[in-house]
């Protein structure tokens, strides 16, 4: 808890930092002093991560993933890590002119002592962002003009599971999981330290050995035309294909054991416990879904202690059960039934649950941990049309819809908001359309309770990811995400169904940088000269600079993103492996073009995506029965195990264009 | 007070270090959550949306220190006095440390409102030197000379200038522990006025360094207070100033 000052002094920036401090906006992003954070001491010998998150303080503060490796790396004698953030634009500015570097904010040492500097990168448009953070650091941005005695720049997360953009500038990524291979890593780079640093080539192809990590410096593209035509590892020992990296029972790894409680307000304020990884729902729009397969459920017993120890320690009075879709959290219920009934001495305990379920039984758990202050709740039909939700697998009906909101309206609550995607594959207007008239609905059902019942209608522009089945569609442009945007505000004008959108033009860069291959790197490094930092923040997100970026480097913006993709194209992220088999993801993709959907597999038979055959894994859930409250769409009964149809469509070979409706 | 008794407290806190430049809000937010971690028994409001029971002095300006904070907590049944300051101080970010806690008497007026005078040490800085005590002295000599004292304020979003001569209690000099010479401001509450201010009034050349809040006086005819003292129940063994 908290920072012994004596410690460090030789190495702490403090001294060059506060004087600042005054002149900045939220000073108290660069203090550290976190309950839970540490000072570690650096001892030689010692491998030193960084973990930087390339956004603001407030944004990473509480990424869990970040929070889980800082405990692991610092209770392991071999090495230390500390945590740094995106300085925001004043700061950064104050930072130049006193040719200050990037610090950590536990003990304030200077980013280029350290010997790792770890990036999480949970989406791409904060891409620029670690360039920039790398060149606050005082360390080259492009990996091929590093010495040495430079760090080595590591980045992982969800978005790296497409790494190719990011190719010239990260020396190592971490593919999936990162709480066994941050060991592993550790000892390689610790070797190469105690053995005199002598040539980072070698150092690199040592981590490309390692199961998980990805060196792109190990590999050779080649291209024909636009296209890729090859990607070759440069040794034998180095992986054709990089697997991710999974644990196999969450139960082994109860972290964070010591969240970190921070002094001024960040995003998720509150205490956050993962209750499983993984989910099989089976989404197609859903990269989280399909990359953090399969299904591992937290031990409930260990929930519950880890809920108690951690508003114990932290003083937190809101927990979050944080995963995919917790409301699937086998006995469910069950758990928050208990954390209701063991309050804490000093007063009420929240309890959130992010991610509903959309049916009627999600919200009776929804009334049980929001006794009081039913102001708001969300749901995320996403697709307009019950067509279009089994295009994308989202198998809701508009029965689970109206009795979800008819549950939430008649238990008190007055706001409903409801999630949706536009830009969708097959997607008509008709589809769009029928956005409005579900909100409408919606409305309808809450005025039967309330005159104050009202709906929100939040759209935003769907960017196809790599690993999913809609990795071959070719995604609207930003005119057509407008047209359909402005359609639907015109149909909802004089409706009490709200509606909120995002901006389409960013979402033409995220889809540039989620499924670019290396020669984006340029664009990235580009727009990040000109300026281009805080890309997700619509203040400084400016598409003009990534349009002239494209043109500048010689590339075709319509190639890389509406673009409909081949079966027999080579993808960029070909050679990195979620352990969904190609061919899996292409039938899903056929199915979803005939608006054919698939029942969750963790209750019903294996569908042989490939993930739990491949890494000999299982799903690890506490019960093999569905949960009940809501049909899924399917029309079935879902613990019916195995009683199901599913039609799985033989796999063709269309042109491109073939059935897609953009 | 409906609910039955409650047992009002009043605490004195420092706040020193990397965490001066935490807001007050946010100070606040850090004691809540120490109240928590040792399960200190709040006593909350009645209604809809209960609220423990605490409130906090005159806010401190981001980056600035002090060894004079205080804030007041109702508990809904007696704690140990003695051993509360040094749990707190466990539960708390390093840098906002407890330093006297004292049971209040019943209908003690609330800080905000009671606290009448503010005292502050700062140093000050002429392009990025430090002022003499000489400099210093001299400046508070002419400005004791001159009838209104004139300063630059903002006041609803407007700079309007104004005499804030009529809020400043004292001016004097002093040296810290080091012989770093240090500028003494101690000014009213109503109205109120900034060291910034004053500043601006004695010696517009010049600029504040590190400014600490070091006393906050209840005056009661024409005494001075301590506010641990000022309010405290009867029983004066309850107070446990250390």
């Amino acid at each position: 808890m908290g920072i012994d000052y004596t410690v460090n002094q030789m190495s702490t920036l403090w001294p060059r930092i506060e004087p600042l401090l005054a002149g900045v906006e939220k000073p108290a992003r660069y203090i550290g002093m976190e309950r839970g954070s540490l000072a570690p001491e650096h001892r030689p010998g010692q491998v030193a991560w960084l973990l930087c998150y390339p956004d603001t303080y407030e944004i990473g503060l509480p990424n869990q993933g970040l929070q889980i490796l800082y405990e692991i790396l610092n209770e392991r004698d071999d090495s230390v890590a500390e945590r740094a953030y995106a300085p925001w634009t004043d700061m950064e500015a104050a930072m130049r002119g006193a040719s200050l570097p990037l610090f950590s904010v536990d003990t304030h040492r200077a980013a280029a002592a350290f010997d790792v500097l770890a990036f999480n990168l949970s989406s791409e448009l904060v891409y620029t962002n670690l360039l920039n953070c790398l060149d606050l650091a005082h360390v080259p941005v492009r990996g091929a003009d590093r010495a040495p005695s430079d760090p080595i720049v590591i980045a992982g997360g969800h978005a790296t599971f497409n790494p190719e953009p990011l190719a010239d500038f990260v020396d190592a990524f971490v593919i999936g999981e990162g709480e066994e291979v941050v060991s592993e890593m550790t000892e390689v780079i610790g070797a190469w330290k105690r053995g005199g640093r002598a040539s980072r080539e070698a150092v690199l192809h040592e981590l490309a050995t390692v199961p998980g990590v990805y060196v792109p410096a190990m590999y050779d593209v080649t291209y024909e035309g636009p296209a890729i035509m090859a990607v070759t590892p440069r040794y034998a020992d180095v992986p054709a294909v990089v697997d991710k990296r999974t644990v196999a029972d969450l139960g082994d790894w109860p972290y964070p054991k010591q969240q970190l409680v921070p002094l001024i307000e960040v995003v998720h304020d509150r205490l956050s416990v993962e209750i499983f990884r993984g989910c099989t729902r089976g989404c197609r729009f859903c990269q989280a879904g399909m990359i953090t397969r399969p299904v591992r459920e937290r031990p409930a017993d260990q929930v519950r202690t880890m809920v108690e120890n951690g508003l114990k320690r932290s003083g937190y009075d809101e927990v979050a059960l944080t995963s995919l879709s917790s409301a699937d959290f086998s006995g469910i219920d069950q758990v928050i039934g208990d954390l209701v009934n063991c309050q804490t001495g000093t007063g009420n305990v929240g309890i959130s649950l992010p991610s509903l379920r959309v049916d009627a039984m999600t919200v009776g758990i929804a009334a049980e941990i929001q006794k009081v202050r039913r102001t708001g709740l969300t749901f995320a039909p996403e697709g307009g049309s019950w067509r279009l939700r089994q295009v994308i697998n989202k198998l809701i009906s508009e029965e689970d819809l109206y009795a979800a909101v008819d549950g939430a309206f008649s238990q008190g609550w007055r706001r409903v908001k409801l999630y949706f995607l536009t830009g969708l594959p097959t997607e008509m207007d008709e589809d769009t359309l029928g956005i409005a008239e579900l909100g409408r609905n919606v409305v309808e059902v809450g005025r039967k309770y309330s005159k104050q019942a009202s709906c929100t209608v939040s759209v935003g522009g769907f960017v196809p990811k790599p690993h999913t089945p809609f990795q071959w569609f070719g995604m609207n442009s930003p005119e057509e995400l407008r047209r359909k945007i402005m359609l639907l505000r015109d149909e909802l004008r004089g409706s009490k169904a709200q509606l909120k959108w995002h901006e389409p033009a960013a979402s033409l860069a995220e889809g540039i940088a989620s499924r670019g291959d290396r020669r984006i790197g340029r664009v990235i490094e580009r727009v990040w000269r000109d300026g281009g930092t805080f890309q997700e923040w619509s203040e400084h997100f400016n598409l003009a600079l990534w349009r002239g970026a494209m043109e500048a480097e010689g590339l075709d913006i319509d190639w890389y993103t509406t673009r409909h993709r081949t079966e027999d194209e080579i993808l960029p992220w070909d050679h990195i492996a979620a352990g969904l088999h190609k061919d899996f993801l292409w039938q899903d993709w056929q199915a979803s073009l005939a608006a054919h959907g698939l029942p969750d597999c963790r209750w019903t038979p294996c569908y042989d995506c490939g993930v739990c055959t491949d890494y000999a894994l299982e799903h690890v859930v506490a019960s093999p029965i569905a949960p009940a409250g809501g049909s899924q769409g399917t029309g079935q009964d879902l613990s019916n195990a195995g009683a199901i149809p599913v039609t799985l469509l033989p796999t063709r070979k269309p042109t491109a264009n073939q059935g897609v409706r953009a | 007070m409906k609910g039955g008794a409650t047992f009002p407290v009043r605490m004195k806190f420092s706040e020193v270090g990397k965490v001066v430049w935490i807001s007050h809000r946010d100070a606040a937010r850090a004691f809540e959550r120490a109240f928590r971690i040792i399960e200190l028994p709040l006593a909350f409001s009645e209604g809809f949306s209960p609220r423990p029971k605490v409130s906090f002095g005159l806010a401190l300006s981001v980056g600035m220190s002090s060894v004079a904070e205080y804030l007041d907590v109702e508990l809904a049944q007696p704690v140990d006095l003695d051993t509360l300051a040094e749990r707190l101080n466990a539960a708390l970010p390093e840098g906002l440390i407890v330093t006297g806690v004292a049971l209040l008497a019943e209908r003690a007026p609330a800080l905000q409102e009671a606290v009448t005078t503010v005292g502050y040490t700062a140093t000050v800085l002429a392009d990025g030197q430090l002022v003499s005590d000489v400099e210093l002295k001299g400046a508070i000599a002419a400005a004791d000379a001159r009838p209104t004292l004139e300063a630059p304020r903002t006041r609803k979003g407007r700079t309007v200038i104004e005499d804030v001569k009529p809020a400043i209690r004292r001016l004097d000099v002093s040296t810290s522990d080091d012989g770093t010479p240090l500028l003494i401001v101690e000014c009213g509450t109503q109205p109120s006025v900034r060291p910034g201010e004053v500043l601006a009034a004695i010696a517009p050349e010049w600029q504040l360094g590190h400014v600490q809040r070091t006393h906050q006086w209840i005056e009661r005819a024409g005494e001075r207070y301590e506010p641990l003292i000022a309010d405290a129940h009867n029983d004066a063994a309850q107070v446990r100033a250390s």
